[in-house]
C-alpha cells in the first residue's frame, strides 16, 4: 500500500556552489511541506547544505567532470535526504573534533559536526568512487486527541 | 542574496555592518577582505555587526573565526555586535560564544576597546 503523504524528489548536479544553493532551498522546501516547526526547518537546511558543501568541495574538489545527487523523501516518519558524490571517499571518524582546545580556533572543520547536530539520524556509507551522506529527521509524534 | 557590508568609524573604532548571508564563497570572501583591507589601513579595533545577518554556514562560522585570529594576531581587537539568535545558538554549540567578545549595545562595546 503507497503512503499517500509520501514524496520524493532526486538532483544530479555539478560540482559548484550554485549547486549547494538548490539543495539547500529544495531541503528547506521539503522540510516546510513535511511541517516542521519555523526552528527546525533552518536546522534542516543548514545540515542539508553542509552535506552537500562537503560533496562539492571536499568529495568532487569542484572537479566538472564529477556531480553530486540529492534525493529528498518526505514519508510518515521522517525526512530523508541522501546526498552522494563521486569522490574518493570521506572518513567520518578522521574529520578532527572542531569543539577540542586545539581545534577550537580552525578556519574549517564544522560541517560534519553541524549536521550531526541538526539531524536525528547520520549514516555514512562509501560508495568506491564516492561516498554517501543520509540524513534523517524524525517527524515528532501526533499528538493524541484529547 | 549575498552579504554587503558598509564600514563607519565611531570613536576609533571600525564598524563593519554586516547584511544578507555569510556563505561557502562571496559571502565568506566579502567578509574576509573586508577585514582585512581594515587591518591594511592600520585600524586594529573591529566591531563586527551582525545585526542584519540572516544565515551563516559552517564557512561563515570559518571566516568570523579567521577575522578573529588575523586581527589578534595583528595587535587588534575583533568584536561582535547584536547577533540574531541563529548565530547565537550557532556560535553556543560550536563552542565559540566564550572566544568571542559579544555585545549587544553598540556603545558598550566601543568602550571595551582598550
Amino acid at each position: 500500500m503507497s503512503d499517500s503523504t509520501t514524496s520524493r524528489v532526486s538532483l544530479t548536479l555539478g560540482s559548484t556552489i550554485e549547486s549547494v544553493d538548490t539543495v539547500e532551498q529544495t531541503a528547506q522546501e521539503f522540510a516546510e511541506r513535511a511541517g516542521f516547526d519555523e526552528d527546525t526547518i533552518p536546522n534542516i537546511a543548514m545540515a542539508v547544505r553542509e552535506a552537500a558543501v562537503n560533496a562539492v568541495i571536499h568529495g568532487n574538489t569542484y572537479d566538472p567532470n564529477k556531480q553530486i545527487t540529492a534525493s529528498f523523501e518526505t514519508n510518515s516518519d521522517s525526512l530523508v535526504v541522501r546526498i552522494t558524490d563521486q569522490g574518493s571517499g570521506l572518513d567520518p571518524n578522521a574529520v578532527p573534533d572542531p569543539l577540542a582546545p586545539e581545534n577550537i580556533l580552525r578556519g574549517s572543520g564544522r560541517g560534519i559536526f553541524l549536521i550531526k547536530a541538526f539531524m536525528d539520524e547520520v549514516h555514512f556509507r562509501q560508495l568506491h568512487p564516492g561516498t554517501e551522506l543520509t540524513l534523517i529527521k524524525h517527524r515528532a509524534p501526533a499528538q493524541p486527541p484529547a | 542574496m549575498s552579504m554587503k557590508v558598509a564600514t563607519r568609524q565611531v570613536d576609533g573604532v571600525t564598524i563593519l555592518d554586516l547584511s544578507g548571508r555569510i556563505t561557502l564563497g562571496e559571502g565568506s570572501v566579502t567578509l574576509r577582505d573586508a577585514v582585512h583591507d581594515v587591518l591594511a589601513k592600520g585600524s586594529k579595533k573591529i566591531l563586527l555587526n551582525l545585526d542584519e545577518i540572516s544565515y551563516i554556514d559552517s564557512s561563515g562560522i570559518g571566516e568570523l573565526v579567521s577575522g578573529f585570529t588575523s586581527v589578534r594576531n595583528a595587535g587588534g581587537e575583533l568584536k561582535l555586535l547584536n547577533l540574531t539568535k541563529k548565530v547565537h545558538d550557532l556560535l553556543q554549540i560550536t563552542k565559540l560564544y566564550t572566544v568571542f567578545d559579544i555585545w549587544d549595545n553598540e556603545a558598550s562595546a566601543i568602550s571595551a576597546y582598550k
